[in-house]
């Protein structure tokens, strides 16, 4: 067992025990190394002020991710190198003078094109387009420009100078990459203890040590990402004297694929999970794509998006829409749960004292299926769902027509939990694909499956129109229409704009 | 540092796809003995430390030993007494060395910037949910939030004002109704052709400054204090801590180096931070910092007012406007605040760009049970032009003309040239010249036909075009505000150093000032050494704000340095025998004839002699008279222009929509920095932007924002702007004798944005030709589903 943990800052391994484990890692920075270049904008993930790259080996390999310190826990950057916006200037390190030289491309191309008014923003920014310029395979276009920034809110420029000297700097001519450090020596089967046991941060190395610690304090609280779990540290102020950090835990990250059913462990990032999901049905990769930020999509996970049982969260009712599973593991026992059961009531799932979510498990949807989900929020980019629909079809043929075999609708944002739209699938089932009728009744069935909520993202009967009108567009667009005449983004690549199966 | 810091050859718009271009188009063209700093696209002054982490905001600075951290106390109801409040369990928490309340005020316990309805600490009543009631000093700012959540407060509530209809029916009000007009409306509505009645509503919009509110208080000898203060007026600051410790002004300064952003909100706003800071520092004898978290900041700092707007129109078949009698009910929130300025300005932009035969402008200052609405960027000029805009729509969707040609045939014009309060538009041609130069560069016409052919193919997704202009008055309408005062001191080395009252707020103002100073002493700008903002070095300073930072501090700087240089270049004459006029100062050298020598020797020489290199300027904007009462004057200096043309997608089934093109011709005078102004005048326009689309600030019955944070108030990000944004500089040279005839820039942008909310009104205006839009602002995804909903689509 390790008693510290160990990062790599400014070229040094440094080790730290004392410390409280709900410590974020910007107060970190700022407080205790006086690192005050990274800055405060809100302590809760949204406007990425406080930007820093962790880089560290995965299964040996680089990574570079731009995370949020503010809501990441000291501890979670465990076995990683801490670069924030003073270490960027020269590859060696010395801090560029007044004048300018010794900048990094990135910084470099924020002067030249007037990137920065107050300034503010400027080094959460230039950590984010540093984390680009590492990153990109190639040159980047604006769309993934706009990417890359989503979770980076500057209230001064409006942006067009900062995707200017991003492009700039992460054109055809790239700097190399910045050499890497060398990374604390790896002890892959240690756990990780440091504290005592009434106040402690953990990070077991495997999953039977998780079982095991995690029996012995059914009352610690599990972090993966942290990306919702910060937030009570930082905004509901609650003191987590206990925390089990999943992200060391061997193998709880894993993917499998059998061809039929992609396994996705708990702890797998959003970003890692992107492109598998992609894979199902592009929707969830543009669902994915607006799934909070960058910084977000690096640190957030599979599992902690599924236990947090968020009535918004946007994984569920993809996964309850594919007939997913939800794997559970207490102790040695490992069970599973289909996904719609999992959600028993608001912020109440069925997982029981000491159980974590080890792995979700999702079927791929057959050749005779058509998906369709949508994502609708007051802004487009890194913004929790008003309403999020997902729509799985089975096609198939009776009588010389398309018919809809059976259909499975959920929803977030319309109730308690994400939710299947039962009444609505039922008016469905069976139903000529083109059949009008059938479609009045499942869209007016939508009004019998839920009695959504008014609260500040959206009114009650806004919900209730969206939810019907996008099961409309599903059906429109699963009868043929065209997602140029359907969509204002994220439209679908034309050979899978008609439905698929016939 | 020369070299980074040439402006000349920086291109733009790379990531648009369309060629670069030079940035400095649009400045003054240079050679001979033309300017060589001004009209200059450098970089803003701390560019190169901004992407270094290396600049300091207040938070960054080095604490001095035993610094103590506050956190504040809030209102747990929106209106009414105060019962009880037990701060034993705060006194209790950990860490926590004293708890600070309303008591322990020496001096007056009142923050308001003129009308004394505003309390530091709540002492009898609150009057908005989360209302400063008491303040934790403790050893660290976390201990100190824990233990602010402990106070166990009993409140005799009452039902608080919210909305409009609550103030309406209680009529409560800040300050008293003010109308003027011109002509006898209420015949002219009779008389005209056409008559229509409207209603808008729109909202707030908070400031979302990327850092929030901060104030460090450091007590010193004999009852002195130094605040550093995240402010907009630090004088403000002086007198506010100075009343409330009871001491003189002189015992106080307040110094502010730079801001992370503020745009209005740390005008009035930020004194309550800094004063409380004073306080606690002044109980404890500790120095004291204040950091206020961004949810706190959300719900403890006002925002711009939110307005419902009821109006009447008469007009013509070919959409003429003779008569327009409008009525601006404001929510300002629990106390006056900037509420007469703001308010009044709305008025004053009632007409935006359109002349208006017969009006009657009238205004309400409501109180709502609401943190206390403030100066936000345009400063209640936005809402006034909104109405017309959404005016002007309606006529041309009821007169069926296009709704350029409905704005066109309204425009000011030669004989047509009076605004409501009687002032003269001097500039007619200028803005005919900006609409219909936009009109072409923009391809209004072609995509106007091209988006109606998309539109007639019927479907869910709708397309809208709107070309919308802006004039906004330039000075403080408070007459006196309008004055500046500047420092300059010229080192033997032949180094600058430079002080004025304006403050640094990512404006660029700082870098402008220090332009106009390297350009009267002819030396680079990396000799010209920008010092921190502060109030003993130049005393009773008006806020930055109104626009008018660099029009006022440039000319007081300009007077200060033209002053010394005055000096030495009688030195210089004496030196050499020649006439001081023959003297110039260029590139670094001072030379008469074949007779030259370096600035810097001169300044040694000058020293030698016994002369002052230190002086001081102060500038006060001529030609200005406002008489509010009598509703009489010329209440501006002069007004800048622009105008934007925006189009927009809309899904008429959820009422998502992005805007797809923007192009922006605006006049800022003969530009003192190009890249700046460009910068000023996107940045602005997005901001308008936000206020108009996903900004939605929304409050629960009780009078508590829901909307406190990032999560759920949404601004725009990277991927809202369009890709194709295109801002031109209006070449001109301004007309009144302003800072190297330039304009200023820092609001009217904002209002920009209304092409953004008319272009979404005109996609949907195509679900049922013929009838107004009804939509509100801001034009949420639901507002616009509901206004689909109402034309028959949406569905
Ligand atoms: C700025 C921002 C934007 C966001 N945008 C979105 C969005 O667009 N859509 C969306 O759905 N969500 C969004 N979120 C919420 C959040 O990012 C997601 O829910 C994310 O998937 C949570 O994963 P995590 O690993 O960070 O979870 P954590 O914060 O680490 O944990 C969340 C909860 O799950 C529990 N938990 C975690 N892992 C396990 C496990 N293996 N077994 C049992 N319990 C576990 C934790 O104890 C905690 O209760 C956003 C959050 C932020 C801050
Ligand atoms: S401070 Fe805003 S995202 Fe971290
Ligand atoms: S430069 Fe001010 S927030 Fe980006």
């Amino acid at each position: 067992m390790r008693d510290v943990i160990r990062f790599v800052r400014r070229g040094q391994v440094v080790e730290v025990s004392d410390f409280h484990p709900r410590t974020t890692l910007l107060d970190w920075l700022r407080l205790t190394d006086r690192a005050t270049g990274t800055k405060e904008g809100c302590a809760e993930g949204d406007c990425g002020a406080c930007t820093i790259v962790l880089r560290r080996l995965r299964n040996g390999a680089p990574v570079v991710e731009p995370v949020n310190s503010c809501i990441l826990f000291l501890g979670q950057a465990d076995g990683a190198e801490i670069l924030t916006v003073e270490d960027l200037g020269d590859p060696d390190g010395r801090p560029a003078g007044a004048s300018g030289e010794g900048l990094h491309p990135v910084q470099r191309a924020m002067v030249d094109m007037h990137g920065s008014q107050c300034g503010f923003c400027t080094p959460g920014i230039v950590m984010s387009l540093f984390a680009l310029h590492e990153t990109a395979p190639g040159p980047v276009d604006r769309r993934a420009i706009d990417d890359a920034l989503a979770g980076n809110l500057c209230r001064c420029t409006g942006y067009r100078p900062i995707a200017d000297a991003a492009a700039r700097a992460c054109g055809p001519e790239r700097a190399p990459p910045r050499p890497l450090p060398t990374f604390p020596e790896a002890d892959p089967e240690r756990d990780v203890f440091v504290g005592s046991d009434e106040t402690f941060f953990a990070a077991p190395a495997s999953e039977a040590s998780l079982a095991a610690l995690y029996a012995r304090h059914p009352d610690a609280v599990l972090v993966s990402g942290a990306t919702d779990v910060g937030l009570w540290a930082t905004k509901a102020l609650r003191d987590l004297p206990k925390i089990i950090w999943l992200g060391r835990v061997a193998g709880l990250d894993a993917v499998e694929d059998d061809g039929a059913t992609l396994t996705l462990g708990a702890t797998l990032t959003h970003a890692r999970a992107l492109p598998l999901l992609a894979g199902l049905d592009p929707d969830i990769g543009e669902l994915l794509r607006r799934f909070g930020s960058v910084q977000v999509r690096a640190s957030g996970t599979v599992g902690g998006n599924i236990a947090n049982g968020s009535p918004i969260g946007d994984l569920a009712p993809v996964m309850i829409a594919l007939g997913a599973e939800v794997e559970l593991r207490r102790g040695d026992e490992v069970r599973r749960v289909p996904m719609e059961d999992f959600f028993i009531a608001y912020r109440k799932q069925d997982r029981r004292p000491s159980e974590f979510v080890r792995a979700v498990r999702v079927r791929r949807p057959g050749r005779d299926a058509a998906f369709r989900c949508f994502k609708v929020s007051k802004r487009f980019d890194e913004d929790i769902s008003a309403v999020m629909g997902a729509f799985h079809f089975v096609l198939g043929e009776a009588g010389g027509e398309r018919v809809i075999r059976s259909a499975r609708i959920a929803y977030g944002g319309m109730a308690g939990i994400p939710k299947r739209a039962a009444l609505a699938e039922a008016a469905l089932a069976g139903a000529p694909l083109s059949s009008r009728k059938a479609w009045d009744l499942a869209l007016d069935a939508i009004a019998g499956d839920f009695s959504p909520m008014s609260d500040q993202r959206a009114n009650a009967a806004y919900r209730g129109h969206v939810a019907r009108n996008l099961l409309l567009k599903a059906l429109t667009e699963v009868a043929g229409a065209s997602t140029d005449r359907t969509r204002i983004v994220g439209r679908r690549p034309p050979e899978l704009e008609a439905a698929h199966g016939r | 540092m020369a070299a980074d810091l040439q402006g000349d050859g920086l291109t733009r718009a790379e990531g648009s796809g369309r060629p670069p271009h030079p940035v400095d188009r649009g400045a003054v063209p240079r050679g001979g003995d033309g300017p060589v700093h001004v009209h200059r696209a450098y970089p803003h002054d701390s560019a190169h430390l901004h992407v270094q982490g290396a600049a300091s905001y207040l938070d960054d600075l080095l604490e001095p030993e035993g610094t103590l951290h506050l956190a504040v106390g809030m209102s747990p109801a929106a209106r009414g007494r105060i019962a009880a409040m037990d701060l034993a369990p705060v006194r209790a928490a950990p860490g926590v060395v004293r708890v600070v309340t309303a008591g322990d005020i020496p001096g007056r316990n009142d923050i308001s910037p003129a009308l004394g309805d505003e309390t530091l600490l709540a002492d009898t009543h609150v009057a908005f949910h989360g209302q400063a009631m008491f303040l934790v000093a403790a050893t660290t700012r976390d201990a100190a939030r824990r233990a602010a959540r402990l106070g166990r407060i009993e409140i005799e509530a009452q039902e608080p004002s919210v909305t409009v209809e609550d103030a309406e029916r209680r009529d409560e009000r800040v300050l008293p109704d003010y109308a003027f007009g011109r002509g006898d409306v209420a015949t002219a509505l009779k008389a005209a052709p056409r008559m229509l009645e409207g209603r808008l509503r729109i909202g707030g919009q908070e400031h979302f400054y990327l850092e929030g509110q901060a104030a460090l208080a450091i007590p010193g000898e004999d009852g002195a204090i130094l605040v550093h203060s995240s402010t907009q007026h630090p004088t403000e600051v002086q007198h506010v801590v100075a009343r409330i410790l009871n001491v003189p002004d002189a015992l106080v300064t307040c110094e502010v180096r730079r801001m992370g952003g503020a745009f209005g909100g740390k005008e009035s706003q930020a004194t309550q931070w800094a004063a409380l800071a004073a306080l606690a520092a002044r109980v404890t004898g500790r120095p004291c910092k204040l950091r206020l978290d961004r949810d706190d900041d959300f719900a403890l700092t006002g925002k711009r007012h939110d307005f419902r707007v009821d109006y009447r129109l008469g007009f013509d078949a070919d959409g003429r406007v003779s008569a327009y009698d409008v009525d601006f009910l404001a929510c300002c929130g629990h106390s006056a605040d900037l509420s007469q300025g703001v308010v009044d300005r709305t008025m004053f932009h009632a007409d935006n760009a359109y002349f208006l035969p017969a009006a009657r402008v009238a205004s309400r200052r409501l109180k709502t049970n609401t943190v206390s609405n403030t100066a936000f960027r345009g400063f209640g000029g936005p809402q006034g032009m909104l109405a017309i805009e959404k005016a002007m729509d309606d006529v041309a969707r009821l007169t069926g003309r296009d709704p350029l040609d409905v704005r066109l045939a309204n425009l000011y014009a030669p004989g047509r040239d009076e605004t409501p309060f009687g002032m003269k538009v001097e500039e007619t041609d200028t803005l005919r010249a900006i609409m219909e130069g936009l009109e072409r560069s923009s391809g209004y016409r072609e995509r106007r036909a091209q988006v109606d052919a998309f539109n007639a193919g019927g479907g869910w997704l709708r397309r809208g075009l709107a070309l919308t202009p802006v004039k906004f008055g330039i000075s403080f309408t408070l007459t006196h505000l309008n004055q500046a005062g500047a420092l300059v001191h010229v080192y033997t080395d032949g180094s600058v150093q430079l002080n004025h009252g304006g403050t640094e707020m990512g404006q660029g103002l700082y870098r402008k000032v220090a332009q106009v100073v390297a350009e009267e002493f002819g030396i680079g700008l990396e000799r010209v050494r920008i010092t921190a903002t502060t109030t003993d070095k130049v005393p009773n300073t008006s806020p930055t704000a109104a626009s008018a930072g660099s029009d006022l501090n440039g000319m007081a700087a300009k007077v200060a340095a033209s002053t010394i240089r005055a000096r030495m270049a009688g030195i210089a004459a004496a030196l050499w025998g020649v006439d001081e006029e023959a003297v110039r100062f260029r590139d670094g050298m001072v030379a008469a004839g074949a007779e030259s020598m370096t600035f810097a020797d001169l300044a040694r020489a000058c020293h030698q002699q016994r002369v002052h290199l230190s002086a001081t300027g102060f500038y006060r904007t001529p030609n200005i008279t406002w008489d509010r009462a009598s509703a009489t004057g010329r209440p501006f200096f002069y007004f800048a222009y622009g105008a934007a043309c925006a189009e927009v997608l809309v899904d008429t089934l959820t009422g998502e929509n992005r805007v797809t093109r923007v192009d922006i011709l605006h006049d800022v005078g003969a530009s003192l920095n190009p890249a700046i102004d460009i910068g000023q005048i996107e940045g602005g326009f997005v901001q308008g932007m936000g206020w108009l689309t996903t900004e939605e600030l929304v409050y629960a019955p009780d009078g508590r924002l829901l909307t406190h944070a990032p999560a759920t108030y949404k601004i725009p990000v990277s991927s809202d702007v369009p890709a194709d944004f295109r801002v031109e500089l209006f070449p001109n040279s301004a007309r009144q004798d302003t800072i190297y005839r330039s304009k200023a820039v820092g609001e009217p942008p904002v209002m920009l944005a209304n092409s953004v909310f008319c272009a979404i009104a005109d996609a949907l205006a195509s679900l049922d030709p013929g009838r107004p839009v009804p939509l509100d602002a801001p034009a949420t995804p639901e507002a616009i589903l509901n206004a689909a909903l109402a034309l028959g689509g949406g569905r």
